[in-house]
């Protein structure tokens, strides 16, 4: 514990000396800081959430389940924010609902589930199954998962939100697939969030969407930050620039979400991990300054150099 | 590009490799055991096969069944399914095959596991061999705890290779095949899984599939 404490003083250090860089390199003066607001609210949310894709899906198994609420212990302590899981991801639900409950289900938390069925008629029983899961009154966030059933899951999410069962509406895409449709949807429905896939490799995003949701004031929820790891694997042994460190960042995990972060559109993004010290590590890349659209495109280029 | 195209196996894979051979581990915990017992009944039909007596197809086809159901139920069911909903769907054909085997080895007994063969028999002994004695080493040989060991009987990937070289021996080509179909699936969904989560055991499942087809395959004689 103590260690994850002291990690965490070194990080805030980190970000008092990015400040300090600000003349020296081309940083963005806003969005900065570990929080941001959602658009249709103003709510804060910080800027580092906590996927469960593969990672919390260990069903029963005792060891496993400890360790994942352990991560979520790490992630609270350094500050909560947006938990994201689905009736997809097996028996995630439960592994959140199992630490939520040990961890006295801390006020930080931001809780956003989907869901994923092809027939309306279903949805409201899912989505009451998956709050059981949880543990939770109600959810903060739902989202469409990957558009499936849209239409109709839509007109139930809406129709929650109205009875005040629900706060916030979303549909999610990821691998950059279904944009035109997910597009369409962008435009026609009064949605809070929308969740995509987006990373320095994977920046279809930029194109459309991403514009879009900042001129319909829509929150954005970023899936895949890392590739599902393959990205950190590719960069891991080389070098990070000689600049990184001058506004705090000290992994190629922090340079990845640091790019993503800084993304003026970009509300929210949600690494998956089984390890507490990567939690605090992902956490630490929304501290320090947010490198601005010049050096976005160096960052960008130096990873495609590489 | 349609949207369907776009999606890879690793797509699919929903679970961790470390929380897939965890399955293993809880599960031979909670029977143990039992492995011992399984082990020498596995090891109770090798003998069969090469010393016959009158009762031997139909207690090896009992066996077989009986271990089909019970790893379906049991590992599919209570382990692998909590990690991934999809392998509940398997089943059903796990329940299928262990009643075929009970229906046409046990009480018809149209099975003969026999080595009337020479290419064909040898590769099918050598496949249940295999099944019973090298598979539950991998598990050292990959780095893990003996404790996570893939053990016929108890876990499915050696039950579906032992069943395929028993399969092999079966001198009835129609009957042979139609047992084959749910062994040899389910062997081939393993190797997705396994190669696409990096694990080398996907090369066995995959060169168990190539060897029985290559014994149902080979000419045999009259």
């Amino acid at each position: 514990m103590s260690i994850e404490r002291r990690t965490l003083v070194k990080g805030a250090v980190f970000g008092l000396a990015s400040a300090a860089a600000l003349p020296k390199l081309g940083l963005a003066q806003e969005g900065s800081g570990t929080t941001r607001r959602i658009p249709s609210s103003g709510e804060a949310i910080p800027a580092v959430g906590l996927g469960t894709w593969i990672t919390f899906n260990v069903g029963n198994d005792p060891v496993l389940r400890k360790e994942s609420a352990a991560v979520m212990a790490a992630f609270f302590e350094a500050g909560g924010g947006m938990i994201d899981s689905s009736p997809m991801y097996g028996s995630s639900q439960p592994v959140v609902g199992f630490g939520l409950e040990r961890l006295g289900y801390p006020e930080t938390l931001f809780s956003a589930d989907k869901v994923w069925t092809q027939s309306g008629e279903n949805g409201p029983d899912q989505i009451e199954q998956s709050r059981r899961y949880w543990g939770v009154p109600k959810f903060d966030l739902l989202q469409v998962h990957n558009l499936l059933g849209w239409e109709s899951h839509l007109g139930t999410l809406f129709d929650m939100k109205a009875a005040g069962t629900l706060r916030y509406v979303g549909i999610t895409t990821s691998h950059g697939r279904r944009h035109d449709l997910f597009e369409e949807i962008m435009r026609a429905q009064p949605l809070d969030f929308v969740q995509l896939t987006y990373n320095i490799a994977d920046r279809e995003a930029e194109r459309r969407l991403l514009p879009l949701a900042r001129e319909r004031g829509m929150a954005v929820i970023v899936n895949r930050p890392f590739q599902r790891g393959a990205l950190v694997d590719r960069l891991e042994g080389k070098p990070l620039p000689p600049w990184a460190g001058e506004i705090g960042i000290t992994s190629w995990a922090q340079f990845l979400l640091k790019f993503i972060l800084s993304h003026p559109a970009v509300t929210t993004a949600i690494p998956a991990t089984s390890r507490v010290d990567h939690v605090l590590e992902n956490k630490r890349a929304a501290e320090g300054a947010i490198p601005d659209a010049a050096l976005r495109k160096r960052m960008a280029e130096y990873v495609r150099e590489l | 590009m349609p949207a369907w195209l776009s999606y890879r196996p690793e797509d699919f894979l929903l679970f961790s490799e470390r929380a897939y051979w965890r399955l293993f581990e809880l599960s031979n915990q909670a029977v143990w055991p039992l492995q011992i017992a399984t082990l020498l009944l596995a090891t109770a039909i090798l003998v069969a096969i090469l010393r016959p007596t009158p009762w031997s197809d139909r207690a090896i086809a009992a066996l077989m069944a009986v271990a089909w159901i019970w790893v379906g139920l049991r590992f599919l069911g209570l382990y692998y399914g909590d990690i991934n909903w999809m392998a509940t769907y398997a089943i059903p054909l796990f329940v299928a095959e262990g009643l075929l085997l009970a229906w046409f080895g046990f009480v018809r007994n149209r099975t003969r596991f026999a080595v009337h063969c020479q290419v064909p028999c040898l590769l099918g002994l050598t496949l249940f061999a295999c099944a019973l004695a090298l598979h539950p080493v991998f598990a050292v040989a990959a780095g893990r705890s003996l404790s996570s060991a893939e053990v016929i009987g108890i876990a499915p990937d050696p039950t579906a290779i032992a069943t395929l070289g028993l399969l092999c021996l079966v001198r009835q080509g129609r009957l042979a095949w139609l047992l084959l179909f749910v062994p040899l699936l389910w062997c081939l969904v393993s190797t997705t899984t396994l190669l696409t989560m990096g694990a080398a055991e996907g090369w066995v499942t995959l060169t168990a599939v190539i060897l029985a087809l290559a014994a149902r395959l080979w000419p045999r004689g009259a």
